[in-house]
């Protein structure tokens, strides 16, 4: 049986429980019923360890329930970061790292020398020596690591008659701490600014984050390599699993942009899918592996062709439920003299709608779009004030107003 | 489990060497460089930049020899201080935020930015070379429910207020700062300012500090002018103890009927607020927000998006609040 580990080899397991714990937080140990026991315990130890004081504990009548807590508002760095900065890794790993970092000399346009692999083995030899240690690394070991850094960017190799010799990528100065931090919360990928941020002294953050939803930090693995498909132009085989985790399938899909929401924190890969002709949308936290695969001859056709339906698509849904290709929805909201800011709300918050003003009271909204039932829960943040309401959808427009009725029988009016 | 099957040969970003162990381990053999480092200093070291339970393993991996990186009498094997040069995937990083309109709100006049936000190549030099491709650009990624007024950072103004602002916040120091209020009547306002909160919602700065006691919040983009505040000295220590307590926080309780998944659509919804759920019952759960008071118009409508699949519970007040609105569109005839 595997001994417990502080760190972990594969993110995934991680992204799951972090996700579970985060978002709901009202599950107990025996709701897990699809992992073990022994794999809970192991997982919320982890937790526990990796976040501190975020990890939070509920008794309730089904047992303890464990839940992370954190108003990402007063919290100045995403916590859920930490996670990325506990990969396992061997003994000789990290002696090796830094050795290697140690010896290799800097590559810059004065020195162009480099080591050979003969001589990096020897001074390996000399700092093991001198630390007391009996352990020795064979020449395999070294040339493997040295390939891996040459792939991270961190060594470059050049072949001088029959010899191969490396040397450190240079160093490079690190941009303003203020952008940095700044852009790890804000920016996709984020995490990487993060790692960046690790390479200087801590100090206090000048920022805050309202509005700030930090799940997507989990997903950063799965957008890092949709962007390197997309820029490569390729496609790309996706698994993905349902919304209970227990439905794994394959897509073969060319992706062609991330969108994101920062009214939910939802992230999206819009795709296109030769199975189906369609482009169609993926939630990325149901991506769990992207493998890229060919090329694909008409990525930049596909782009074009999302672009131009992105006039017609309210989030991110291309077909809706009335089976009519463009859906039409239009409503009309009254407000006081005093509530002009209502004007100002449709107006910035229109997306690809349109604003007619009626009189200096009264305001209509319209859209045509691929699928009007995403913009339902809008819509309703108007009750109070929607005079009246037409969908091209009449299901959905009885369904709306079933809706409204059942509201005001909630609290009987 | 479904996820042991995913195993990848090389992740881009999930690598060891961004570890915190590395991290912590970095910093003591820069420590460790010309004098001996004891247990107490290595334990304080792998506290600050490494996990809970991490002791456990950094410690005696080091001094048992595991990694050969100290020597028997306790400094670094290494002849450098440890440095790692930026990874290709930070690099790449660093140019897709190099595109980014905000990147220019960092810089002095002059010196990078300014651009052409419509194109993909809004770009600023932030010290990398050029043979870099960025990992995304803006034709990769969009925000599609990003609020249309948002600030302007191409703004001259706008910019240098950010950066004085971010100088006086450095630097504590007040500002004094002419703006247009909410009913757009000029007005001035004196600050010490705190920090800048920004919102992704909003795509808006907002400017936190305190003066006379009070908490001040000040929309950048509504400064006309900004600059050092030269007026009488004000206890500047007691404005911010005072003025700066956390704004208040109050609690709204919900019935939650997880029916067309609002389960996961108001769980993630509300994720970046300080909250707890419940399983009640069957498709029931209770579920507690702590929100900012100065926010309950948001929440309300925020709560009115779920529909009849959210009833507010407690307290009163709040319920009375989504009555009213309900009795108001009853009246609408709707």
């Amino acid at each position: 049986m595997a001994q417990y580990s502080e760190s972990v080899k594969n993110f995934e397991r991680v992204r799951d429980y972090m996700r579970e714990f985060y978002v709901y937080g009202f599950k107990s140990r025996e709701d897990y019923t699809q992992k073990s026991a022994r794999s809970y315990d192991d997982e919320r130890r982890r937790l526990e360890s990796w976040l501190g004081d975020h990890m939070s504990f509920k008794q309730t009548s089904s047992g303890k329930n464990v839940f992370i807590s954190i108003d990402s508002r007063t919290s100045q760095h995403n916590p859920l970061y930490r996670a990325w900065k506990a990969k396992s890794f061997t003994d000789g790993d990290i002696t090796l790292h830094f050795m290697l970092m140690d010896i290799l000399p800097s590559e810059s346009p004065t020195d162009s020398t480099g080591i050979s692999i003969k001589d990096i083995m020897s001074l390996i030899d000399n700092y093991l020596t001198e630390t007391g240690s009996d352990k020795t690394f064979d020449e395999s070991t070294i040339r493997k690591k040295l390939k891996e850094y040459v792939e991270e960017g961190l060594v470059t190799a050049k072949k001088i008659g029959k010899n191969m010799f490396y040397f450190r990528a240079a160093d490079d100065k690190l941009p303003d701490r203020d952008l940095l931090v700044f852009f790890s919360e804000i920016a996709p990928c984020g995490v990487i600014g993060s790692f960046l941020l690790d390479k200087e002294e801590q100090t206090k953050s000048l920022f805050t984050f309202k509005h700030h939803y930090i799940t997507s930090a989990l997903d950063s693995e799965i957008l890092c390599e949709l962007f390197s498909a997309m820029s490569e132009k390729k496609m790309v085989t996706l698994t993905s699993v349902g919304r209970k985790k227990d439905n794994v399938k394959e897509h073969h899909a060319v992706p062609l942009k991330i969108l994101e929401s920062v009214q939910n924190g939802r992230q999206y890969l819009m795709a296109f899918v030769p199975s189906m002709d369609r482009i169609v949308s993926y939630r990325t936290d149901y991506i769990i592996s992207v493998k890229p695969e060919e090329v694909c001859p008409d990525f930049d056709d596909l782009r074009e062709k999302l672009a131009g339906m992105r006039q017609h698509i309210w989030g991110v849904s291309t077909e809706g439920h009335s089976g009519e290709r463009m859906e039409h929805v239009d409503f009309t909201v009254h407000y006081g003299d005093d509530e002009q800011f209502i004007r100002t709300r449709l107006e910035r918050e229109k997306r690809c709608g349109t604003v007619e003003r009626i009189d200096s009271n009264t305001s209509r909204f319209s859209a045509d779009v691929y699928d009007c039932g995403e913009l339902v829960p809008w819509i309703r943040t108007f009750i109070c004030r929607i005079e009246e309401i037409h969908f091209s959808d009449k299901e959905l427009e009885e369904q709306f107003k079933k809706d409204i009725e059942e509201m005001y029988q909630l609290y009987d009016i | 489990m479904i996820f042991d099957a995913i195993r990848k040969e090389q992740a881009m970003i999930f690598s060891e060497l961004y570890s915190a162990y590395y991290n912590a381990v970095a910093t003591i053999l820069k420590e460790a460089a010309n004098n001996k480092i004891d247990s107490s200093r290595i334990r304080d070291i792998i506290e600050k930049y490494a996990f809970g339970e991490s002791v456990l393993n950094i410690e005696p991996a080091l001094k048992e020899g595991r990694w050969s990186l100290l020597k028997p009498d306790g400094t670094s094997v290494l002849e450098k201080k440890p440095t790692m040069p930026l990874t290709k995937v930070e690099k790449q990083w660093l140019k897709a935020i190099s595109m980014d309109p905000r990147v220019s709100l960092f810089f002095p006049e002059g010196t990078g930015g300014g651009g052409n936000p419509s194109t993909d190549t809004y770009q600023t030099d932030i010290g990398f070379e050029n043979d870099i491709s960025p990992l995304f650009t803006p034709s990769d990624y969009e925000i599609f429910d990003r609020y249309l007024d948002g600030d302007n950072y191409t703004d001259e103004n706008y910019r240098s207020n950010f950066r004085l602002i971010l100088d006086a916040i450095k630097n504590h120091y007040p500002l004094s700062i002419h703006m247009e209020n909410r009913t757009g009547k000029r007005v001035r306002q004196a600050v010490l300012p705190d920090h800048l909160e920004y919102s992704e919602k909003d795509d808006k700065f907002r400017l936190i500090g305190a003066w006379k006691k009070s908490r001040v919040i000040i929309n950048l983009g509504r400064i006309s002018d900004c600059r050092r505040y030269n007026g009488p000295e004000e206890p500047l220590k007691e404005t911010k103890e005072t003025g700066l307590k956390k704004a208040t926080s109050r609690k709204v309780v919900f019935e939650l009927d997880d029916r067309r998944n609002a389960l996961e659509r108001v769980l993630l919804h509300f994720a970046h607020f300080e909250k707890q759920a419940e399983h009640i019952d069957d498709r029931k759960y209770k579920v507690t927000v702590i929100y900012d008071r100065d926010d309950e118009t948001e929440i309300v409508i925020r709560l009115l998006s779920f529909g009849p699949m959210v009833k507010v519970i407690a307290p009163e007040s709040f319920v009375e609040l989504i009555k009213k609105r309900l009795i108001d569109q009853k009246s609408c005839g709707l």
